[in-house]
């Protein structure tokens, strides 16, 4: 495990260059994207994706010279970015700054999903035309592939440089930077900066994609995942917007891995990057680099969310539907009809955590898939090892949900914006990191089987309506639960966070006591969620919440209008019970839920019901 | 030295023997290369109502971040009430009675007219906050008493609406028939009237006005300047940063003038609108020219108002 010898640490050094390399070409597009827009493109890994697909129909299907495949990857992904721009993010310039966030999310999704549909979702072979041999240096070596991959990082920064230094298009790009308002107002054509930029930028991200899985001689159409996170991490140890600062950190984040990999072993690569990721956010959040303290940023009066008017569901209408939901099994028996729609109850859990968090305290959460994670392991093991009757185990999973999501998420408390949500995105992560290694505990990548079923006085309660009323009456209550909070201090204290976090704590608002009080609600509810998940499937490992699952939350949350308890049911309902009542192939359905997504942000910002 | 106080006699501050409200003691904020302010002193009596005044950019509104804890000092203290209260975190100063609105006007824009003032009372929650001193009980405990609120926490919570609608009645029907409005919905003027009913929901010691009535046209000024004068008449303490001179003239005990980050002048409205040191810093020498110094003295005090 520990190597003595000189030549592996060559190997694992020379190891971590290439690949800090590669996460330089996405970092310096993240970093040149932030530079001009202010926005941390989430679909930035989604088009590193779609550079290994154009090199791979290249040089295996068309067999195209090596530099004609680079050319193609570059200019292919060049015009996606000038779509993206055009498509996702354009029409949105003078949306709440939440909007353009939530579009990358949105567009990564469907790239993905389009993308595993075409090529189907198993990983291809990427194989190199590059000859094989390889210099011996000191113990370790260095073979064709490293130096091309060299090659490209250097010469494409240099032409970066270039092209930021002596021509007129790269000095616009570098005013608009500076100063947006200003720039226009100097006759810069700022709708070409951006464009450009991401041209640019996704052009750079394609050829990182195809350098990786020439690499590691394998790609799949959600590679782009953890890459474009790795990206986003590189570029913050570099500190967001700086274009060098994003090479450095790039570089420092392939040793990390590289070293780590080499000290710990594989499993634990990812790790590390987010942990990074965590600990820059809380003491260094400007980046590494940053100089000392600069001015305040000017005040931002509410526009993260959009304002809205929530539409309000008279009290009987809500009496209706509840009594309405609570019969449905005596007019219906068809179990799958009732399985369906107490997933769906099950999914309006997540929904209804979400919304407390995401919508009305305003920090956008995308790791919350985690909290179910937390709260289904620690219910299955409760009654597994410990032996605790499940009907205990539930809600004291849920307390535990609440008190780890708390004690995780509690370093981003301080974090606004954007960056509360890759730190919470980071969060997910490494949790699911956690539970894969951790295998005295969670026993490994192998999960939990047979996971007792809820059960009253020895009798299992399995049956279709059991799966349907459980979730349902737990779902009423804390609904219930949350409606009251809203209306009570609480409810405008976590609100007027949301709207303008500087004005609360000037009138006497602790912000991390009532985000720890949102979190610790929504982490009991979403834990209690991920508690009966597990006692209905008995079967659970690390993939069962992935990253998507907190995707599908949040849109579900959007649908339904941020903070809007109603809402939340209302979204889990058309996004989990539909789909699935349709009949709508499977393949499709995250497809559907990205392009909803996109839909909503472009034309219903506040949702069905509005935000409340 | 650039401070050159002028006429201040002691009589012009009302009670200058008990110590001060508020005391700034040599008070310096850098950003980088600018020096935003740059050793500034300044004290506050109870019942005082003082305004800060100074060309765009000489410091003012870093002066109340500074104040209220938004900000920290690089050199200098700021006491409160007796006590030393420097680099205090802003909800700890709200804690201690201490108000203010901001500049651009800083409502919530997706809650009510109510709730906003409501927010502005949060500090007085006393029975959904026990004072438990404990971390993780504390929390827990409001939490418990917001969901399941017993006789006292309801009634708090009617007193305060109670209240609040009363403060919101102060600017007549300007916000009361619009209670449960958005407050993204109200007009810019009545979005400051809604900043100043929070503030006053606090019960502050100390109130910082920031340009309260920035955006108003002269009747909605005029209304604004006699609710300050009525909260001014109530014994309320208020520091006050306007650029429109008259009022300043009309409410304030004393006028300090900012430029570059430090005090130029300081004194009685009167005395400081006649100082050659404001008027160059108004106007720029240059732009007027040395021969006509006293025709720029007499443009300041007009109705107007300059730095405009």
């Amino acid at each position: 495990m520990f190597p003595t010898s000189f030549g592996p640490w060559l190997d694992y050094t020379i190891n971590g260059l290439v690949i800090g390399n590669i996460y330089a070409l996405l970092a310096v597009g993240l970093a040149l994207i932030f530079g001009v827009s202010h926005l941390i493109n989430f679909a930035h890994g989604s088009v590193y994706m779609v550079g290994a697909y154009i090199g791979w129909l290249g040089i295996t299907k068309l067999n195209l010279p090596l530099p004609v495949t680079f050319a193609a990857v570059a200019v292919g992904c060049g015009l996606l970015g000038a779509v993206i721009e055009r498509v996702g993010l354009r029409p949105l310039r003078n949306a709440p700054r939440i909007a353009p966030l939530l579009a990358t999310i949105g567009l990564s999704v469907v790239l993905d999903q389009s993308a595993q549909l075409l090529f189907s979702p198993d990983p291809r072979a990427l194989p190199t035309q590059l000859p094989s041999w390889r210099i011996a240096i000191g113990g370790g070596s260095i073979g064709a592939l490293d130096l091309l991959i060299a090659g490209v990082g250097i010469g494409s920064a240099a032409l970066l440089y270039g092209f930021l230094r002596f021509t007129r298009l790269g000095w616009a790009v570098r005013a608009t930077a500076l100063d947006r308002d200003a720039a226009q107002q100097c006759g810069v054509d700022v709708d070409k900066v951006n464009r450009t930029v991401f041209a640019i930028a996704s052009a750079l991200g394609g050829v990182s994609g195809l350098l990786v899985g020439m690499y590691y001689n394998t790609i799949d159409p959600n590679m782009g995942f953890q890459a474009g996170l790795k990206g986003i991490v590189a570029q913050l140890i570099g500190g967001v917007g700086n274009v060098p600062g994003a090479i450095a950190g790039s570089l420092l984040l392939g040793l990390i891995e590289s070293y780590g990999i080499a000290l710990f072993g594989t499993s634990y690569r990812n790790l590390f990057a987010f942990v990074a990721l965590i600990l820059i956010l809380v003491l260094r959040p400007n980046g590494l680099f940053a100089k000392a303290r600069r001015l305040p940023p000017e005040p931002l009066t509410g526009t993260f969310i959009a304002p809205s008017r929530p539409l309000v569901l008279p009290g009987w209408l809500i009496g209706l539907l509840i009594v309405a939901a609570l019969a449905l099994p005596f007019a219906v028996q068809q179990p799958y009809l009732l399985q369906t729609l107490g997933n769906a109850w099950l999914y309006a859990l997540l929904a209804l955590s979400l919304t407390l968090v995401a919508g009305t305290v305003g920090q956008v959460s995308l790791g919350h898939a985690g909290l179910l994670a937390i709260g289904a392991y620690a219910s299955a093991l409760l009654a597994l090892d410990a032996g605790i009757p499940v009907l205990l185990a539930v809600p004291l999973a849920g307390v535990i949900a609440a008190a780890l999501g708390t004690a995780l998420v509690f370093p981003a408390f301080r974090l606004r914006g954007h960056y509360v949500s890759i730190a919470t995105l980071a969060v997910g992560e490494i949790v699911t990191l956690v539970i894969l290694n951790w295998e005295s505990l969670t026993r490994g990548p192998i999960g939990v089987t047979g996971v007792p079923p809820l059960s009253v006085a020895g009798t299992p309660l399995v049956s279709g309506q059991w799966v349907y009323w459980i979730p349902l009456v737990v779902l009423l209550v804390f609904a219930g639960v949350q409606t009251r909070l809203l209306s009570s201090h609480l409810g405008r204290t976590l609100r007027a966070i949301r709207e303008d976090d500087v004005a609360a704590r000037s009138y006497g608002v602790d912000l991390n006591r009532y985000k720890g009080l949102a979190f610790a609600v929504a982490g009991f509810v979403a834990g209690v969620g991920g508690a009966l998940m597990a006692h209905f499937y008995s079967y659970i490992n690390h993939e069962t919440f992935p990253a998507p699952v907190s995707m599908l939350a949040l849109t579900m949350v959007i649908l339904g209008g941020l903070g809007n308890v109603a809402g939340a049911v209302l979204g889990a309902v058309v996004l989990v019970g539909l789909p699935e009542l349709f009949r709508a192939a499977a393949e499709y359905r995250m497809l559907i839920y990205g392009v909803v997504l996109l839909l909503l942000i472009r034309f219903r910002p506040q949702g069905l019901l509005g935000t409340v | 030295m650039t401070t050159a106080s002028t006429t201040s006699t002691p009589t012009s501050t009302p009670s200058a023997s008990v110590a001060p409200l508020l005391s700034i003691a040599g008070l310096v904020r850098r950003f980088g290369g600018l020096t935003a302010v740059n050793g500034l002193s300044l004290s506050l009596a109870d019942g005082e109502l003082v305004s800060v005044i100074g060309p765009n950019g000489a410091g003012k509104t870093t002066l109340f971040n500074l104040i209220t804890g938004l900000d920290t000092p690089d050199v200098g203290s700021v006491a409160f009430a007796g006590q030393d209260v420097t680099g205090f975190a802003a909800e700890r100063l709200a804690g201690l009675g201490l108000a203010r609105t901001f500049q651009h006007g800083r409502v919530f824009g997706n809650l009510s007219v109510l709730d906003n003032v409501l927010v502005g009372a949060h500090t007085r929650l006393r029975a959904v906050r026990p004072p438990l001193g404990l971390p993780l009980l504390g929390p827990l405990a409001e939490l418990g008493l917001a969901l399941l609120p017993p006789a006292a926490v309801r009634a708090e919570e009617e007193r305060l609406r109670a209240e609040a609608t009363e403060i919101i009645a102060l600017f007549g029907d300007r916000l009361t028939p619009r209670l449960d409005k958005p407050a993204h919905s109200l007009s810019y003027a009545n979005r400051r009237r809604v900043e100043i009913a929070r503030a006053l929901a606090l019960k502050p010691r100390l109130l910082l006005l920031d340009e309260p009535t920035a955006g108003m046209n002269p009747t909605e000024t005029a209304e604004m300047l006699e609710i300050i004068r009525g909260l001014k008449g109530r014994g309320l303490t208020i520091l006050l940063i306007e650029h429109k001179l008259d009022l300043v003239m009309q409410l304030s005990d004393r006028v300090v003038v900012m430029d570059h980050g430090a005090r130029i002048a300081e004194g009685l409205p009167s005395a400081v609108a006649t100082d050659p040191a404001v008027i160059e810093a108004y106007l720029g020498h240059k732009a007027v020219g040395a021969a006509n110094q006293d025709d720029a003295a007499a443009v300041v005090p007009t109705k107007r108002g300059i730095g405009e």
